[in-house]
């Protein structure tokens, strides 16, 4: 029997995230290509869209910001074994929570609100993502498929609400009358201005301190309090964690409500932060992104910041070569990050096989049991 | 007679509604016996509504557009295969992944192709698009009011994908209960590890699965976009392909439970479509976003184990790795 080779920590951590992208940016210039544009000028517009000025750099935080929230989300759920695809319902309802908080308190104080809101929108998240984690630990009803069946349920919902109960009144468009201004976030060229820097005005706003927040929070509780040590047993053994004496249902539930808090915070940044007002479908997708972002970041609050920031430079890149080059539109952005997905999720053992012959070391015995 | 014909046209228009639920619930039966989630029935559907808009669009013929949206599915549900079953990956990772892939690339190719803006051109060519078929004597049957209007609106004025969807039925569930191939795909699906004893190729049984998956989603996406409607545009399939596997879900997996499910989904929606505004005795106008949201409290709630008991394949979900 020949002895089985496992990869090394820093090639299974950055090594082959990084081999699967390399492959998804091959793929899209070989398509960039197709459509008869230049693959090599494509790359030079987007990085300079994306990172070329501060209008870019601002922009591309501001995405971030979103799939930051989202990707957590995923990476939550996924320590503890469960596919949150919900977080893009999950985003729904707890932009709900942000909104409704910012329309009943129009004459409050911002640094009052602001707390109710977060509140609010963790906890309408988290109310979203209850019921699916509760059936799953109860009934044994499948994450995935209750997940996506909430993301309908959440998106006929809101339609409801926004084009029956909270449109504004004598209005057209199904969108709630804007947000007190005193309630906005305050924009990032506002608050480094206060110390004398000049920023160029973008939608990038003080969720994204929020975000880094929540990353750091997820950190801790993950790698360093016993709750995250339980909900990590039960996401690699769920007998493991009846024979220490945690409940895998309860953990289960746990980690549901902490995953469908986070997408909520999406709500902060995109609703508070840059349009004002509740909206039809302002998630416009990032619950799939989070998908993307958690597999991309390993899981890993440090690495979802890191793709967060990649994708979020994507998105913007993205728009400035919609607008350069006539062939393409922002569709070839959810084209680059579904071959993300497909390269660095789905097809991870493809290029995990021959890396691990390239470069794997024999398991020790005592390692081999974890 | 007034509520007679509403009636009848009701169920008419159930009728178009449940086709493409039907058939990509077919294909997701034939993949999930067989042991693999079909996440990716809708992407799979939607890159054939697009592959089939734009072959008809360029060459003229419906036929070659069937054609190439069916191949088309197959390649896409041979990629999940190619992830899921050769590399192992994991299943629900890779059916988002194919279904965001190609609902980027439909639009990002149409614009490429024809510059309208991420859609297809209008079908409006004689042979471009699946008409609909009228039989002997409809319309004169109209005004013979009740079994002349049935015929000519129930059973008379469909296109041809309609009555193909039909005898697909009893079709899938004769080769899935009563052909050894069926067997073998049943039992894949609950115990591969038996199956592989007893010395058939777990990998080929999944692979053939899936591309009568991908055959079946093509000829539901091809359904939408050339016979519903006259080409594709962007996201049309609108989650029809996860009402699919819900209807699938809430069929327990079996041929004519899914035909239910899927007539019960496509008659809410007819039913909301008709219901709009509309105020009901007692109860006032039900706002059309409950309706909709219906077949989705319904899975959710059997999945729950409130209504029935559905109960997956059992080796649902799992790749199937060879001791060593």
């Amino acid at each position: 029997m020949s002895a089985i080779k496992q990869l090394p920590r820093w090639a299974d951590i950055f090594l082959l995230p990084l081999v699967g992208l390399a492959a998804a940016l091959l793929l899209s210039a070989g398509i960039i290509a197709l459509l008869g544009e230049s693959p090599w000028q494509a790359v030079k517009l987007m990085i300079d869209g994306a990172l070329g000025s501060q209008e870019g750099i601002g922009y591309s935080l501001f995405y971030a910001t979103n799939f930051i929230f989202t990707g957590l989300a995923v990476a939550v759920a996924f320590h503890a074994g469960l596919f949150n695809i919900g977080g893009e319902g999950q985003a729904y309802i707890g932009g709900l929570g942000t909104g409704l908080v910012c329309l009943w308190f129009s004459h409050w104080p911002f640094w009052v609100v602001l707390p109710l809101a977060v509140l609010a929108s963790a906890g309408f998240g988290a109310a979203w993502a209850f019921l699916p984690g509760l059936l799953q630990a109860k009934r044994g009803s499948h994450i995935v498929i209750t997940t996506i069946m909430f993301n309908f349920i959440a998106s006929a919902l809101m339609t409801y609400l926004l084009v029956n109960v909270l449109v504004k009144p004598g209005q057209q468009s199904p969108e709630t009358r804007e947000f007190a201004q005193g309630l906005w976030m305050p924009f990032a060229h506002e608050m480094l201005g206060r110390f004398g820097i000049n920023f160029t005005a973008t939608p990038l706003n003080l969720a994204f301190v929020l975000a880094l927040g929540a990353a750091i929070f997820v950190w801790i509780f993950i790698w360093h309090t016993r709750w995250g040590y339980a909900l990590r047993v039960v996401g690699q053994s769920p007998a493991a964690a009846v024979y220490a004496g945690m409940s895998p249902s309860r953990i289960t539930v746990m980690a549901m409500l902490l995953s469908g808090a986070l997408a909520g915070g999406l709500g902060l940044n995109e609703l508070m932060g840059s349009q004002h007002r509740i909206l039809i479908d302002f998630p416009g997708g990032a619950g799939f992104v989070g998908i993307a972002v958690a597999l991309m970041g390993r899981n890993h609050p440090f690495g979802i910041l890191l793709a967060a920031g990649l994708f979020g430079a994507l998105y913007q890149g993205g728009s400035q070569l919609t607008f350069d080059m006539p062939r393409i539109n922002r569709d070839m952005v959810v084209v680059i990050q579904g071959l993300v997905i497909l390269s660095c999720g789905a097809l991870e053992n493809m290029f995990r096989v021959p890396l691990t012959a390239l470069l794997g070391r024999p398991v020790r015995a005592e390692k081999e049991k974890l | 007679m007034e509520t007679y014909t509403v009636i009848v046209l009701l169920l008419a228009a159930t009728i178009r509604v449940a086709t493409p639920l039907l058939l990509a619930a077919l294909a997701g039966m034939f993949s999930e016996r067989a042991g693999i989630i079909d996440l990716g029935l809708e992407g799979k559907m939607l890159g054939a509504a697009f592959a089939a808009a734009s072959v008809s669009a360029v060459s003229g013929s419906a036929w070659l557009g069937l054609g190439v949206g069916v191949l088309t599915a197959i390649a896409l549900s041979l990629l999940l295969g190619f992830a899921c079953v050769t590399h192992r990956g994991n299943q629900v990772v890779a059916a988002v992944a194919v279904n965001i892939v190609v609902g980027g690339l439909g639009p990002t190719l149409a614009l490429a192709w024809f510059s309208l803006g991420g859609q297809t051109p209008q079908l409006d060519a004689a042979g471009q698009r699946f008409t609909a078929l009228i039989w002997p004597w409809a319309l004169s049957a109209r005004e013979v009011p009740l079994p002349g209007l049935l015929y000519a609106e129930l059973l008379s004025g469909h296109n041809l994908v309609v009555y193909l969807a039909a005898v697909l039925v009893p079709a899938a569930a004769w080769v899935l209960y009563r052909t050894r191939f069926g067997l073998r795909l049943r039992a894949v699906g609950e115990n591969p590890q038996a199956v592989d004893t007893a010395g058939i190729s777990v990998t080929a049984l999944r692979y053939q699965a899936m591309i009568i998956s991908g055959g079946l989603c093509g000829v539901a996406g091809t359904y939408l976009s050339i016979a519903a409607s006259s080409g594709f545009v962007r996201d049309m399939t609108a989650g029809k392909g996860y009402l699919a596997l819900a209807a699938l879900i809430f069929g327990k997996w079996r041929p004519y439970p899914t035909l239910g499910a899927c007539l019960l989904f496509a008659f809410t929606d007819a039913l909301a479509v008709r219901l709009q505004g509309v105020p009901l005795p007692i109860v006032g106008v039900i706002p059309v976003q409950f309706i909709l949201a219906l077949p989705y409290v319904l899975t959710v709630l059997l999945l729950a184990g409130f209504v029935g008991r559905a109960i997956a394949p059992r080796a649902i979900g799992v790749p199937y790795t060879k001791e060593r």
